[in-house]
């Protein structure tokens, strides 16, 4: 099967049920997309189909067949965001911080902070509280 | 995950011809977004063990106005329905359902196909599409059937749905009058209804439909006859105290249910007059 992952072709041999988040994990050794709770409610493996946010625990491989994926190492290390929530500390045991910036990677540029809070409503933060999680992507809008 | 995937076997359909010939030929359950499959599958739940994968028809994606019909095809998912200005100006209420679907990442990947499909008694747009008189468009390699939402489930997450058919869109007539839509949940995003309530006015006569009450979506059907007739609240909501009759489960008790299925109508009658 192939598809984009991070801007570069790629084939793997995989079946075609395995959870596109075991793929990109265990496959292509991109352990950056977390697993929280295997059902959809937390966002932790939110990564980009198409440039749309998806829960990589749900979709089967062969839904990525051809098409381009972005996962948090798609970003490489400088992007505003990933500065943001450490200028922020809107990341504090980390698992769900890959997830929350892909999630915000795709709201508009001049997302308001409600817009904020409904584009994030899909992924969980057990230490935060949120808040430093907005104000690091409202800086980052503002980069 | 819990399922082993060696046990699972995927076909991909390309296009609807296919799907439909693959249907007719072997007994396989059909996938679109994967949303609710994939819950019971990292859970060990799902039983069936052969799937048809949808999601490549693209035929199935279009959001149409063909007379006065509204016509979704099967895998419009939440995101666009959001985004289209057809149903946004003929059925807002459909557009309130699919905002408050999960998160913005199963918004992307739920279909409106599936919902109806997969027939869950929570399914969020399942009582819009009730209170609309929506029909379900049924087809199999060699026919093609319509069948009103109202008619279409047999019990809990079991339909008319012969094994060689697929949902291929959902038609809507024109809604006249007031739409109206509260779904009741733990929180705003990710939670599943503890009561669901779609309704429309038009003047004096109203549809009322609610899930998360029943082992599948319900029309009040005698309290929509009771306000019809002009009787009082009062009266038209003892009807619904008669015919609601929701159970206890891990989301909600029945007497809460009962009680805010109440409250939802009276209010949905109050701000609709």
């Amino acid at each position: 099967m192939r598809f984009t992952l991070n801007g570069a072709p790629v084939e793997v041999d995989v079946h075609p049920m395995k959870r596109l988040l075991d793929l990109l994990r265990e496959e292509c050794a991109l352990t950056g997309t977390k697993e929280g709770c295997g059902e959809g409610e937390c966002g932790a493996c939110t990564v980009l189909i198409d440039g749309a946010a998806v829960c990589s625990c749900l979709v089967p491989a062969a839904q990525a067949e051809g098409a381009a994926v972005l996962t948090i190492e798609g970003l490489g290390d400088a992007h505003p965001l990933q500065r943001c929530f450490m200028d922020e500390v809107g990341a504090q045991c980390g698992i769900c911080t890959p997830g929350m910036i892909m999630a915000a990677c795709v709201l508009a540029p001049d997302a308001s902070l409600d817009e904020i809070r409904l584009g994030l409503a899909g992924n969980l933060c057990r230490c935060t509280g949120y808040s430093a999680i907005y104000r690091a992507v409202q800086s980052a809008r503002r980069q | 995950m819990k399922t082993a995937l060696s046990t699972l076997e995927l076909r991909r359909a390309h296009t609807l011809d296919d799907a439909l010939a693959i249907m007719r030929a072997e007994h396989r359950v059909p996938i679109a977004g994967a949303t609710d499959l994939y819950v019971g599958l990292n859970f060990g739940t799902v039983r069936a063990r052969r799937f048809l994968d949808l999601w490549p028809l693209d035929e199935l994606r279009t959001i149409s106005a063909v007379d006065d019909r509204l016509v979704l095809g099967a895998l419009v998912t939440y995101t666009a329905m959001i985004a289209s200005p057809i149903v946004r100006e003929r059925l807002p209420m459909l557009i309130e359902a699919a905002r408050q679907v999960g998160g913005v990442q199963i918004q992307n990947r739920g279909t409106v196909g599936g919902n109806v499909a997969n027939g869950s008694p929570a399914g969020d747009s399942l009582p819009v599409l009730a209170a609309a008189d929506a029909v379900v468009v049924l087809r199999s390699v060699d026919s093609e059937r319509r069948v009103p939402l109202t008619a279409f489930y047999t019990g809990y997450r079991a339909s008319v749905m012969r094994a060689d058919e697929l949902i291929v869109a959902i038609e809507l007539p024109r809604v006249v009058g007031a739409q109206w839509f509260r779904k009741v949940g733990t929180r705003a995003a990710q939670a599943i209804s503890k009561v669901v309530v779609a309704a429309v006015r038009n003047e004096s006569s109203a549809r009322i439909a609610v899930g998360s009450i029943a082992p599948t979506v319900v029309r009040l059907t005698a309290t929509e006859r009771a306000l019809a007739s002009g009787a009082p609240i009062d009266d038209a909501m003892a009807a619904l105290r008669a015919e609601v009759r929701p159970i206890d489960d891990l989301r909600s008790t029945a007497e809460y249910r009962k009680r805010v299925t109440e409250n939802l109508v009276r209010r949905f009658w109050s701000e609709t007059a």
